[in-house]
């Protein structure tokens, strides 16, 4: 069953500072189906966390379609309304990162439990949920009622993790999440991402170090090197 | 035919003192108070032989109502027989040939500052209040024209979170005299500076009230059989001046709005507001035949 | 260029069209439009002089733009609001409509008590029991983390901070519709400006507020947004999801604002 349809799809940044236009990547086109892990390839700038952010939306496209086939239908996420974006980001797709979106004064555990909450579930179960994954994830427990704000960074990530990976979604993107991470949240997410996939969760993943996730990659998707290398750019950090 | 015989003979002054045009005036604008209750309605208001600010506006619509079969009552906080009550008695006598009293059941018009009579008042008795300032929203908003928006509006949170902070700050109301009262479910209005006790007296009242401010030019009026319902929380009851219990030195009248007078021991003594129900209730002790009307509060309580 | 909304079938609760407004010659608002969905955070950012702060009180109505429409979808509340007479334009705004100023001499008595401020609002929508008002003022204050020891005292005593609370907890008391916040947080302390950022984010969070944002500060935008308009010369340049406009802003004026930030 398809999940994502991506068609034609390019991507430039114009720089009006610069005058210049530069590319990130022209006609990619590929699907996926429920289920699929792909891995995205390429040198660094090749494009590919910008591939990622593109489908999520967080980048605009230049050209071609991304036909996602949610529970309500077919939605190009290209052209699809603000609304109908936010709103699919918060039922079917998500994307993980390293980097915790940490809020003033909400404890780890209700962090991790509020997208179970959002779907409806009771608050006792869905913190029941949170606390196993955040002890799956080598979260000390003294820190699950404390608010991650002040946590270390890899503090934050795992919580960051478990939070992503709570509720299983149509269509997973992932921006390297396993970057420095030890090796018992590794696994766990390895375990986590594994699981998921078996549910049927579409997955799309860029790592630095795919030995990681080897056993989940079905296919893999170069995103070619003769493309001009991407600027690196500090002000659109995640 | 001679001219003489279609105008009037020259006189030195126009009967009740105003002339004709100016009572029209204030007759007009009298009527147009009446039909829209508490609403201030503003007037040109003229200049009489008497400081603004010590009864103009009272004094005019006095002399805009009387005539020579009219009964008149003067009084200042309560007493007939104060300087200022009596020169206005003997005004309006003057000018007008009307009969004057102290009783108020005999008056038909009573001119009054600052109390109404504790004896009721009927449906062909007016009551005429002298209002120093007829804004009730004065002291939330000094800008006259925004405040007059405001009563288009009926915009009176302003009002009642007045009374909040008093509450906030002193645990009660302290708003004294000239209590805000809503008027017909409507306007708010000053009731002219009356003690607490007196506000309930307007309410559902028998007889006409018409508060004219002379130094403000405006007036306004509680028309007979109309609500007048103090501004109060729900669950913060209007409370009178404690002086039910209160008994006269003098009269030993009782359960009346008492004037307090400090002794030189540091003691008060009390003697009844309305001067001639004190009097009244003396000539009864001492076995006189006198009338004395249903009163409005009974045993310190309010009827009705 | 974006397609209208297909899964979400809910009805806009804003929706502001062809606004334009001119003070003289000056042209502060030229058909600017703009949709807020329930629940929603949008955000407007643009420099001083962008017509945002105009914007924001056409749909507060305490101005009356020259050409546009503006509707809110509350089951009492129909047709263009810009042409409700003043009465009306009051008491909806006085009922559903809640807003923060920059300035808390706009919004706030400075010498009545705190608690007063927020009581106002409840005593122009009708409540007259003082209980109830003691226990709805404090809830309100206590909502947007006000101490409620100092319930009592007057905003003129009080820090920019607490006073900003103050008129948080006056535009939530009736639990509006809608929530007009103009540059909340300009003026103060940086460490206050964020303790009050958290204070609108938790009340975002946990009621569900739908809110119009209005600042200079890109930061505050990005914090509390869903949705980004960004304005200049008193049109929208530029609108999208948040994180969109701040990480690929497509417009020259956009790329030039996220550039400039620190």
């Amino acid at each position: 069953m398809t999940v994502l349809d991506v068609r034609g799809l390019s991507k430039g940044f114009i720089m009006h500072h610069l005058r210049t236009r530069m590319g990130a990547f022209e006609d990619i086109s590929f699907q996926l189906n429920a289920g699929e892990f792909l891995l995205l390839k390429g040198k660094n700038g090749a494009g590919k966390s910008t591939l990622l952010r593109t489908l999520y939306r967080s980048y605009l496209s230049q050209g071609g379609e991304i036909l996602f086939h949610s529970d309500h239908g077919v939605i190009d996420l290209a052209k699809a309304a603000d609304v109908d974006v936010s709103f699919l980001r918060r039922t079917e797709i998500g994307f993980v990162t390293q980097f915790l979106t940490a809020r003033p004064r909400v404890t780890a555990q209700d962090l991790v439990a509020e997208p179970l909450r959002l779907a409806g579930q009771p608050a006792e179960e869905a913190l029941r949920t949170a606390r196993h994954w955040l002890n799956a994830f080598g979260v000390k427990e003294e820190l699950w009622a404390a608010y991650p704000t002040t946590f270390s960074g890899g503090e934050q990530q795992k919580v960051n993790l478990a939070r992503a990976l709570i509720l299983p979604q149509r269509l997973l993107l992932l921006d390297e999440p396993t970057a420095s991470l030890d090796v018992i949240a590794r696994a766990a997410l390895v375990e986590r991402l594994a699981e998921l996939k078996a549910q049927g969760t579409a997955m799309i993943g860029v790592f630095h170090h795919p030995g990681d996730v080897a056993a989940l990659i079905d296919r893999e998707i170069d995103l070619t090197p003769d493309t001009a290398p991407e600027e690196d750019r500090d002000d659109v950090a995640v | 035919m001679s001219l003489k015989s279609l105008t009037k003979d020259w006189e030195p002054m126009s009967y009740g003192f105003l002339d004709a045009s100016a009572k029209c005036e204030i007759r007009r604008k009298t009527l147009k108070a009446i039909a829209v209750p508490g609403c201030q309605i503003p007037y040109a208001s003229r200049e009489v032989p008497m400081a603004r600010g010590w009864g103009t506006g009272g004094l005019q619509i006095s002399c805009t109502l009387i005539n020579p079969r009219t009964t008149v009552k003067v009084i200042d906080q309560g007493a007939d027989d104060s300087v200022n009550a009596a020169s206005i008695r003997r005004f309006l006598s003057r000018v007008s040939g009307a009969p004057t009293t102290t009783d108020t059941l005999k008056a038909d018009l009573i001119q009054s500052r600052h109390r109404i009579p504790e004896e009721k008042l009927r449906e062909d008795q007016v009551l005429v209040l002298q209002v120093p300032n007829p804004e009730p929203l004065r002291p939330v908003q000094p800008n006259m024209s925004i405040a007059r928006q405001m009563h288009a509006d009926a915009d009176y949170g302003r009002m009642w979170l007045q009374l909040y902070e008093q509450i906030v700050r002193s645990g009660r109301v302290m708003q004294g005299a000239s209590y805000p009262s809503l008027v017909h479910g409507r306007f708010v209005m000053t009731p002219s500076p009356i003690p607490r006790w007196d506000v309930p007296k307007m309410h559902m009242a028998k007889h006409l009230t018409i508060l004219s401010a002379g130094r403000e030019k405006r007036l306004h009026a509680v028309p007979p059989y109309t609500r007048v319902e103090p501004l109060v929380f729900d669950d913060v009851p209007y409370q009178v001046e404690e002086h039910g219990q209160l008994t006269c030195t003098r009269s030993g009248a009782k359960g009346y709005f008492m004037n307090e007078i400090p002794q030189n021991d540091g003691t008060s003594t009390y003697e009844v507001s309305d001067s001639e129900l004190g009097i009244k209730t003396i000539q009864k002790a001492d076995g006189d035949t006198v009338e004395l009307g249903d009163t409005w509060y009974q045993d310190g309580e309010m009827t009705q | 260029m974006m397609d209208p909304p297909q899964i979400v079938k809910t009805r806009p609760l804003l929706l502001a069209r062809g606004v334009s407004k001119s003070f003289g010659a000056v042209k502060a608002l030229r058909d600017v439009s703009a949709t807020v969905y329930p629940g929603e955070v949008l955000g407007i950012v643009g420099e001083s002089g962008s017509g945002k702060s105009t914007f924001l009180r056409c749909l507060n109505l305490e101005e009356t733009p020259d050409e546009g429409s503006y509707t809110l979808d509350l089951p009492d509340v129909q047709g263009n609001l810009f042409d409700l007479d003043r009465y009306a334009r009051r008491m909806l705004c006085a009922t559903r409509i809640g807003i923060v100023y920059q300035n808390p001499h706009l919004g706030l008595l400075m010498k009545h008590s705190s608690s007063g401020n927020v009581a106002e609002r409840l005593l122009v929508a009708g409540e007259r029991r003082f209980h109830v008002l003691r226990e709805k003022a404090r809830g309100a204050l206590d909502a947007s983390e006000f101490p409620l020891e100092r319930m009592d005292a007057p905003p003129i005593e009080l820090s920019g901070g607490m006073q900003q609370r103050v008129q948080l907890a006056k535009a939530i008391a009736l639990e509006p519709a809608l929530l007009l916040l103009d540059e909340p947080t300009t003026g103060l302390d940086v460490s206050v400006q964020a303790l009050v950022l958290d204070t609108l984010k938790k009340l975002q969070q946990e009621r569900k507020i739908t809110m119009v944002i209005v600042s200079h500060d890109l930061g505050v935008i990005r914090t509390l947004s869903d949705r980004v308009m960004v304005m200049k010369s008193g049109q929208v340049v530029e609108e999208g999801l948040a994180d969109q406009v701040f990480q690929d802003p497509q417009h020259a004026y956009t790329q030039q604002l996220v550039h400039a930030k620190l």
